[in-house]
C-alpha cells in the first residue's frame, strides 16, 4: 500500500496493511539541512527538502508543510520571534485595543510573502510525492488565532464582555482561514488540519464552546474544499467528541491527558483518532520507553482502523532525538502490522 | 459564619456567573461580623480552590478560573488594601515568566495568591540573568516561575544553577503546560517543587511558612 492508500483505508475505518503513522516534524528539518531554524523557514524550498529527507529517513505516512503557528499573525502584519532551539513565537499583539477590530479586514493570501513560502513548499512536495503520500496542510482556527492576534487575557475578556466585536473578529478570521486553507489545497495539500486548542475543554467550558468555537468550526470547515482534521494541540476533547463528530470533519487530534481507548471508543467510527504520544516526555524517553509508548497506543486504538499514530500536539519538539524517532518508526513497522497481535 | 456552606455555594455561583456585584455583596455582608481576613480564608480561598479542583478534573475550563480569579483579586484588594495590617505576614515572594511570551498562566497564579491575601511581586517577563539578579536584589524567599514553551522550561535549570552558585536559598517553584505534560520535568530542571495550579502554589506557601515557624 502507498501511504495515501494506508491513510484512506484507516479513515474508512478498515484495517490497512499496518498502522499509519505521522511524525509531525517541523524544526527537525533545519537539523537535516544544517541550518538555523530561522534560516530554514526563510524559504519554502528548504522546508520541502527537509520534509522529503525526513520522510526518506523515518518512512512515516505524511509530509507536513507546517512552518509555525505565528506565521498566520505574520500574514496580518505581526512580528515573529525566532528561537535557536525551539519553535518561533508570536511577538507583540497586532490588536492592542479591541476598538481596532471593527476597522480590520483579513489580508489576502496572494502576494503575502510568508504564506507564499508555504505554498511553494506544498507545490514542490506535490511534485515529488505525486499522489502517494498525503500532504497535510495546517490552518489555525479563527477561534484560536486571536490568542496570537491580541493576547490570551485580552481575548478572554473580548469573548465574555464584547460579543459583537468578537463576532466581527470571527467573521474576518473565518474569511482568512477559509481562503488560506483552500489555497493550500490548490497548491497540492491533501487535507487540512484545523488547529483549535481554544475549543478544547481545557480552555473553555462546553456550553461556551457550543455558542462560539463550535459554530466557527462548523462554518469554516464547511467551506474548506478538502478533507479536514480537528486538532486540540494536546488540550482535552473527550467531553466534546459527539459535538466534534457533528462538525463534518474526519480526524480528531487527542491528548495524552485522556485515555486513548476511551477516546477511540467514544469516536465510534465517526472520527479517526490521531495521537497520542507525549511529545514532552518524548524529549527524555529511552528507546525502551519509546517502544512501550508506541505499543501501548497501538494496543489501545489500532484495532479496526480509524487510527493514525502521532504525537499529541501536532508538532514534535526540537529536542527529540533522531534515535527516538527511528525507534518509534521501527516499532510501528514491527508491532503495527495488521491484524494486530 | 454559621451558614458558611451556603455562602460558599452562593459565592462560587456568583463567580462562575461573572456576577462581581453579587460576589462583592456576599463578602461585604459577612465581613462586618468576621473581619476581612476571615472572609478571605473561609470564603474566597475555598471557592477558588474548589473551582481550581474542578479544572483539574475537567469539569470547569480555564476561562472560568481566569475570570473568577480576577474577580476575587479585585475584591480582595478592596477588602484588604496593600498596606492593610490585616494582610498576612509572609515570606517575600515574586513571580515571573522566564524567556517566554505567554503571560496567562502567571496572571492566574498571581491573582490566586493575591486573592488569598498575600503579596507577591510581579516581575513580568525575565531572562535568566535578569531573574537571578532580581531575586538576589529583592531578597526573594519564594520565586514562582511560569513557562509555556519547553525550551523556556529547560532554561530554569540555568536559573537554579546560578542561584546555587551565589549560595542563594530561594525556593524555586515552577509551573506551566510542559510541567503538566511531563511530571518528572520539574526535578530535571532542579526546581524545589512544581504546581499544576494556584491551589498548589498556595499549598507550597503554607508548607514553607509552617517550616519557618517551627
Ligand atoms: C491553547 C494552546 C495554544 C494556542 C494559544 C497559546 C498561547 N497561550 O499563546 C495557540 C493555537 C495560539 C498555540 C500556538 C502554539 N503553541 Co500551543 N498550546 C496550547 C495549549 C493547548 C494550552 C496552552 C495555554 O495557553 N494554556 C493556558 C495557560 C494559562 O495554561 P498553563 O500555562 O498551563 O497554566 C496553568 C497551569 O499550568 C498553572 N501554571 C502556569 N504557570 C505556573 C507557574 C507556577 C509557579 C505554578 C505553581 C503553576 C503554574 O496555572 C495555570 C492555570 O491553572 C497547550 C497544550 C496543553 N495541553 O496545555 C499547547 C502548547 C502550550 N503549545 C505548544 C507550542 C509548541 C505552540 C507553538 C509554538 C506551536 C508552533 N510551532 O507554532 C505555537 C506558538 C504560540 C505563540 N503564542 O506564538 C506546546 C509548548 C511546549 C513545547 N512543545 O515547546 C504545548 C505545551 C503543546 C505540547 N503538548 O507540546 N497554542
Amino acid at each position: 500500500m502507498t501511504p495515501l492508500e494506508r491513510v484512506l483505508t484507516t479513515l474508512g475505518h478498515k484495517e490497512p496493511d499496518r498502522v499509519p503513522f505521522f511524525l509531525l516534524l517541523t524544526m527537525h528539518g533545519a537539523k537535516e539541512l544544517g541550518m538555523t531554524i530561522k534560516e530554514y523557514f526563510s524559504d519554502g524550498k528548504n522546508v520541502a527538502e527537509g520534509q522529503l529527507r525526513m520522510r526518506a529517513k523515518y518512512g512515516h505516512d505524511c509530509l507536513f508543510p507546517f512552518f509555525y503557528a505565528p506565521i498566520e499573525v505574520e500574514a496580518w502584519g505581526g512580528e515573529v520571534i525566532f528561537n535557536e532551539n525551539g519553535p518561533p513565537n508570536s511577538g507583540a499583539p497586532i490588536i492592542q485595543n479591541p476598538k481596532q477590530i471593527l476597522n480590520m479586514n483579513a489580508p489576502t493570501i496572494e502576494g503575502n510573502d510568508c504564506l507564499e513560502k508555504v505554498l511553494e513548499c506544498i507545490r514542490i512536495l506535490k511534485e515529488e510525492a505525486k499522489d502517494e503520500v498525503p500532504i497535510i496542510g495546517v490552518v489555525m482556527s479563527p477561534f484560536s488565532l486571536p490568542v496570537m492576534q491580541m493576547g490570551f487575557e485580552a481575548y478572554l475578556k473580548l469573548i465574555y464582555e464584547k460579543p459583537e466585536v468578537f463576532e466581527y473578529l470571527m467573521k474576518i478570521n473565518e474569511e482568512f482561514a477559509v481562503s488560506w486553507a483552500n489555497k493550500q489545497i490548490d497548491a497540492g495539500a491533501t487535507a487540512i488540519t484545523y488547529f483549535d486548542p481554544i475549543s478544547s475543554i481545557s480552555m473553555v467550558p462546553r456550553e461556551l464552546f457550543l455558542k462560539t468555537g463550535f459554530w466557527v468550526a462548523k462554518r469554516t470547515l464547511a467551506r474548506i474544499k478538502g478533507p479536514t482534521g480537528v486538532h486540540f494541540a494536546s488540550g482535552r476533547c473527550l467531553p466534546i467528541i459527539d459535538d466534534v463528530a457533528r462538525l463534518g470533519t474526519s480526524i480528531i487530534g487527542t491528548s495524552v491527558l485522556e485515555d486513548l481507548a476511551e477516546v477511540k471508543s467514544k469516536c465510534n467510527r465517526r472520527l479517526t483518532v490521531l495521537g497520542n504520544l507525549n511529545g514532552i516526555e518524548m524529549c527524555r524517553w529511552t528507546k525502551k520507553e519509546a517502544k512501550e509508548a508506541v505499543k501501548n497506543a497501538i494496543d489501545k486504538a489500532a484495532s479496526g482502523g480509524g487510527f493514525i499514530l502521532a504525537d499529541n500536539h501536532g508538532e514534535i519538539p526540537f529536542q527529540v532525538s533522531e534515535e527516538i524517532l527511528i525507534t518509534i518508526a521501527k516499532t510501528v513497522n514491527k508491532y503495527g502490522q495488521y491484524p494486530i497481535k | 459564619m454559621d451558614n458558611i456552606k451556603q455562602v460558599l455555594i452562593q459565592f462560587e455561583e456568583a463567580l462562575l456567573n461573572l456576577d462581581k456585584i453579587g460576589a462583592r455583596s456576599l463578602l461585604l455582608a459577612n465581613e462586618d461580623k468576621n473581619g476581612s481576613a476571615e472572609v478571605i480564608n473561609k470564603i474566597v480561598v475555598p471557592a477558588l480552590k474548589h473551582i481550581g479542583d474542578a479544572w483539574q478534573n475537567g469539569s470547569l475550563a480555564l476561562s472560568q478560573i481566569y475570570m473568577s480569579g480576577k474577580i476575587c483579586e479585585q475584591l480582595v484588594d478592596e477588602l484588604l488594601p496593600a498596606a492593610s495590617n490585616q494582610r498576612r505576614s509572609q515570606p517575600k515572594m515574586a513571580i515571573a515568566v522566564l524567556n517566554d511570551y505567554h503571560f496567562l498562566g502567571k496572571r492566574i497564579i498571581y491573582s490566586q495568591i493575591r486573592s488569598a491575601g498575600f503579596e507577591v511581586i510581579d516581575y513580568g517577563r525575565k531572562t535568566v540573568d535578569e531573574l537571578v539578579e532580581a531575586v538576589c536584589r529583592d531578597e526573594i524567599e519564594i520565586i514562582f516561575i511560569s513557562t509555556l514553551m519547553y525550551p523556556s522550561a529547560l532554561d530554569i535549570e540555568q536559573v537554579v544553577e546560578k542561584l546555587e552558585k551565589l549560595a542563594n536559598k530561594v525556593k524555586v517553584i515552577v509551573g506551566g503546560a510542559p510541567f503538566n505534560m511531563d511530571e518528572k520535568l520539574w526535578q530535571q530542571v532542579g526546581a524545589y517543587a512544581m504546581g499544576v495550579d494556584g491551589n498548589e502554589a498556595l499549598g507550597w506557601i503554607d508548607k514553607l511558612m509552617e517550616g519557618k515557624n517551627e
